[in-house]
């Protein structure tokens, strides 16, 4: 694949931006009025400049064909990340009317383009001749070690609280209030334990959601034990699980795993934020390997993750997996070839299928709340006040989880149906299904459904 | 993992509920405490709690492992096909960015040198609209969630928006406006469909259905069916007004009446003149305005003898004088012809009742009367005992009303003329309305000539009434008082008015014209501070405006 002629759609573009102002500012930046000398190389360098509020215009130059996603480089004092410059001239380039037209960088442009190839390069001879040690293997063995106690000494702690929750029953953990809960997250922090803390957090929220909360509440309950006796019992368990209970806690491995490589294709991409991290999470379909794999980037709070990779985009690269029986996260290797849109399309399940697939996962990861699927010829359909994606060609269906039904991708989808079977990706779990992209019947581009 | 057969009737049931009986025995004790019950199997004393909770998670576990699909519910009919071709992909594309700039859009805040997104897509619309293209699918939720914002942006984006949309009304009730614009709730409206010259409406095969719609319908239903009916065929409109005009209540009389401008004719005089004897004073009115766009019509004879019989020419003084004599009574005959009895505070009785006699008379009679004279030789006679602003304002409201170029012609006068510009008999309220009646090219032109002559500060009412895209005099005519108003040294936003027109309205082969004004000039003496730095970014935000204008274009035209 060459960077020829393959250009992104505005909506990928758009999916660069880190909220929802420079959507809006980049947007209006995408026409000619206020760009000159601008310009695209064939290995995947946009520069041009930009005519502000100042005298001199910005001097704005994207790296599309880097290999952790376009890189971007901006005279303007904005802090944002890509600025509405970078948005802008991207746009006009995928635009294609011919007012980014191919030629050769000018020398500005070209020279960050060559320092940043040369950094990589060094980098990648640094990482071949060997990482760099980190300090005496003895001193991490006994950091390790004891952070282990930490942990066990946490995770009983919270044993003993669970315990004495069942003792007096649930019913007066709804009078005790989230404040409870709070104290006990608190533990776990302090137990280097981050996992548990934030199963513990989201019990708190338990009693206030609403009929059923009972039921919720002893099966997170439940599940956060099954954690606790694992992470006890860790020796015993087989190396996956083993594994799976150490990421499920908080114990970051290292993504170790044998390179994976393939096009990718980009199936979704969606942040989530609390009030201290935005966690970005990407899913990619192996077009040769047929493997789901998620990406995860971190941003602080308010500020998007630096990752950014467009719905609709494949990109040859390489991943590793990280540690864990049935684990789908994989960090991202080289990458080859800058993304590329491409018609690729992942193959369709039924919807009988993804829940027995939802159901295999849990073998591996009994604390999983969903499982990546794709649904082919698959109808969104109302029942009562709720909806759910019905097979066009069988009589069982999927209710979508309560948060899809309030998000506006729910109309984009139903919109896109029309009635008819359209195939649809998304997370398939014990609430339900929740949508992210969706892909018409006949021909068509991949629409973005979170 | 236990897969029995979905139980019948449990609709979107999705964790395995085989063994409940178990899981609620274990969700009791949990809710009451271990202290106070075990579940079976369970040993109670210190250790009940664990026990409860390993119970509970190899369930919780084995519940959602199990987990299978409900039962489809009742599939929807699926949304009429949309015969329109596809939109070309670029064209796609710049739709979900005029609509992505939705949000926040009335937001305050100084314009930078951006264009305005959202104020495009009404044009963007007009034009795909004439191409005939599709919506695509995706793009429906936020067409529909910006004309329900917007009720000026919806005939557009309804059009535009195809049966998919309708479709997608009846399921979400945010969208509800796009049915209630749509006769029979988006059902199709039955024999409309067919071609015009078809065979008669009456006695088509879908007349019954008409019938039944009109009888039993809501009243937005029964406005737009009997609009669409107007529209296509006006007597059928008429005959079926006619059936129920007796039972309808009077503000649903003024509204079904209303609708009967459209495609007016001859033919409708007698249904008209019996409104005139309505019980409604509103119903009168209207009927008789109707009537009086008749020129043909015996009310407008009647008016054209009683307006007549008030104005004449006086040769006793050397130069000839129009003489007015307003009428001395309003009579029963008057107000049966619509004519309002009571002056509105601070008006004379007699100037009032003489305004809607002569704003309801044809004004082709007039040159009869006055000596043979034309419109222009008429308007230019010297009016006695201060008459003229009272007879040229009714005379400007029936060249309004009877469409009239060639009186609206001779009311406007020259665009240079000096009074054009200050306050003179004919304000410039009404010469918008008046040019309204003149053919496009002749209004653009009028309209050169007044910026011309008096600038931009009056212009911004006449600049509205001109059609999109702005003939080249006329556009040339803005970008130049635009510059002289910039080196007179005033702020932009003094102009933003005819700045925000500029950018919707210029042709977008204008811009290459422009960029010479995009440069920020030096600050002449006694000039605003910053001011040419405001200006150039002004200049800046029309060009690129003009330019995503062309590439619009470009784009739903090049399939």
């Amino acid at each position: 694949m060459t960077q020829q002629g393959v250009r992104w759609t505005a909506d990928q573009v758009l999916a660069l931006a880190p909220d929802a102002a420079s959507r809006k500012a980049g947007s209006k930046l995408g026409a000619a009025g206020p760009w000159s000398e601008a310009g695209s190389s064939d290995e995947g360098t946009v520069w041009g400049l930009c005519r502000g509020s100042g005298s001199k215009p910005y001097r704005t130059v994207i790296d599309i064909a880097d290999s952790t996603g376009p890189a971007y480089k901006c005279s303007c004092p904005s802090r944002k990340f890509p600025c509405k410059h970078a948005l802008g001239l991207l746009l006009l380039w995928a635009g294609e009317d011919g007012t980014v037209p191919r030629g050769q960088a000018p020398d500005w442009a070209g020279e960050w383009i060559e320092g940043r190839r040369k950094c990589a390069d060094d980098k990648r001879a640094a990482s071949a001749a060997g990482s760099p040690s980190s300090g005496d293997p003895e001193a991490a063995r006994r950091r390790a070690e004891r952070r282990a106690e930490k942990i066990t000494a946490g995770a009983a702690e919270l044993e003993q609280r669970l315990a004495d929750l069942l003792r007096g029953g649930l019913a007066a953990a709804e009078q005790a209030g989230y404040g409870l809960w709070e104290e006990t997250a608190a533990r776990m922090v302090d137990a280097q334990a981050p996992g548990l803390a934030g199963r513990v957090r989201e019990l708190g929220a338990i009693p206030s959601s609403g009929p059923g909360w009972p039921v919720r509440l002893l099966e997170e309950c439940a599940l956060l034990h099954l954690l606790d006796q694992g992470w006890l019992r860790r020796e015993r368990l087989p190396d996956g699980l083993a594994a799976t209970v150490r990421s499920r806690i908080g114990l970051s491995g290292s993504a170790d795993g044998p390179p994976v490589r393939d096009h990718w294709l980009v199936l979704a991409q969606y942040d989530t934020a609390d009030s201290r991290l935005t966690t970005r999470r990407i899913w990619l379909h192996g077009a040769e390997s047929g493997r789901t794999a998620l990406l995860l980037s971190y941003g602080a709070a308010g500020r998007a993750p630096e990752l950014a990779l467009p719905v609709g985009l494949a990109l040859d690269a390489e991943v590793s997996a990280y540690p864990g029986a049935g684990q789908l996260r994989v960090a991202l290797g080289e990458q080859f070839t800058p993304p590329a849109p491409v018609p690729l399309r992942p193959p369709g399940v039924s919807v009988a299928r993804a829940a027995a697939q939802y159901g295999e996962a849990l073998r591996d990861d009994p604390w999983l709340d969903s499982h990546p699927v794709t649904l082919g010829r698959v109808i969104p359909t109302p029942d009562g006040d709720s909806w759910q994606l019905a097979d066009a060609d069988g009589e069982l269906a999927l209710p979508l989880t309560p948060a899809a039904q309030s998000r506006s991708g729910l109309w984009r989808l139903v919109a896109l149906s029309g009635g008819t079977p359209v195939t649809v990706f998304g997370e398939c779990g014990h609430r339900g299904f929740t949508p992210l992209t969706a892909w018409p019947e006949g021909p068509g581009e991949a629409v973005t459904l979170c | 993992m236990n897969r029995t057969p979905a139980p019948t009737g449990t609709a979107a049931a999705v964790t395995d509920t085989s063994g409940g009986s178990r899981w609620e025995e274990l969700v009791t004790s949990a809710l009451l405490g271990t202290a106070r019950r075990t579940p079976s199997g369970v040993a109670a004393g210190r250790e009940a709690p664990a026990a409860l909770l390993d119970a509970a998670a190899v369930e919780t576990v084995r519940r959602r492992a199990g987990m299978r699909p409900g039962r489809a519910a009742a599939r929807l009919e699926p949304a009429a096909e949309d015969p329109r071709p596809a939109l070309p992909s670029a064209a796609a594309r710049r739709l979900a960015m005029l609509l992505a700039d939705r949000s926040g859009a009335a937001g305050g805040g100084r314009r930078g040198a951006a264009p305005d997104l959202m104020e495009l897509l009404p044009q963007w619309l007009a034009t795909a609209n004439r191409r005939g293209c599709a919506a695509p699918p995706e793009a429906l939720p936020a067409l529909l969630d910006a004309a329900r914002g917007r009720t000026d942006l919806r005939p557009a984006v309804l059009a535009f928006a195809g049966p998919r949309a309708l479709w997608l009304a009846r399921l979400n009730p945010d969208w509800r406006f796009a049915l209630r614009s749509t006769p029979g709730g988006g059902a199709a409206l039955p024999g409309l469909e067919e071609p015009m010259g078809g065979p008669p409406l009456e006695q088509s095969r879908e007349w019954g259905k008409v019938r039944t719609l009109w009888e039993e319908g809501l009243f937005a239903e029964r406005v737009a069916l009997l609009s669409a009916i107007r529209a296509r065929d006006a007597g059928a409109a008429r005959d079926l007004l006619a059936t129920t005009w007796a039972t309808e209540r009077a503000e649903d009389r003024l509204m079904f009446l209303d609708s009967l401008r459209t495609g007016l004719c001859a033919a409708d005089e007698p249904f008209l003149e019996q409104a005139l004897a309505d019980r409604s004073r509103n119903v009168r009115a209207t009927a008789a305005e109707l009537l009086s766009a008749l020129p043909g019509s015996a009310l407008a004879g009647r008016m054209a003898e009683r307006a007549g019989s008030c104005v004449a020419v006086d040769h006793t003084h050397g130069t000839p004088t129009i003489v007015v004599e307003a009428p001395h009574e309003c009579d029963p005959g008057m107000e049966r012809d619509g004519v309002v009895p009571q002056p509105p505070a601070g008006r004379g009785q007699r100037s009032w009742w003489l305004g809607q006699l002569v704003e309801a008379a044809p004004l082709g009679t007039w040159s009869r009367r006055l000596g043979g004279r034309t419109p222009q030789e008429i308007v230019a006679l010297p009016v006695a005992d201060d008459w003229q602003g009272e007879l040229h304002a009714a005379w400007c409201r029936a060249a309004v009303r009877q469409r009239d170029p060639s009186w609206s012609r001779a009311l406007l006068g020259s665009p240079a003329a000096p009074e054009a510009g200050g306050p003179g008999a004919v304000s410039l309220a009404e010469r918008a309305k008046l040019l309204g009646t003149l053919r496009a090219a002749e209004r653009a032109d009028w309209v050169a000539g007044f910026i011309a002559v008096h600038g931009l500060s009056e212009a911004f009412q006449l600049l509205g009434v001109c059609a999109v895209p702005w003939a080249g005099p006329l556009g040339r005519a803005v970008v130049d008082a635009l510059n002289i108003a910039r080196d007179a040294g005033s702020y932009p936003w003094s102009f933003s008015g005819v700045m925000g027109l500029a950018e919707r309205c210029l042709d977008p082969s204008e811009a290459a014209h422009l960029e010479s004004l995009t440069a920020i000039p030096d600050e002449p003496e006694n000039a605003a501070p910053g001011a040419g730095g405001y200006w150039a970014e002004s200049f800046q935000r029309l060009v690129t405006t003009l330019r995503l204008r062309a590439a619009m274009q470009r784009e739903l035209t090049e399939m």
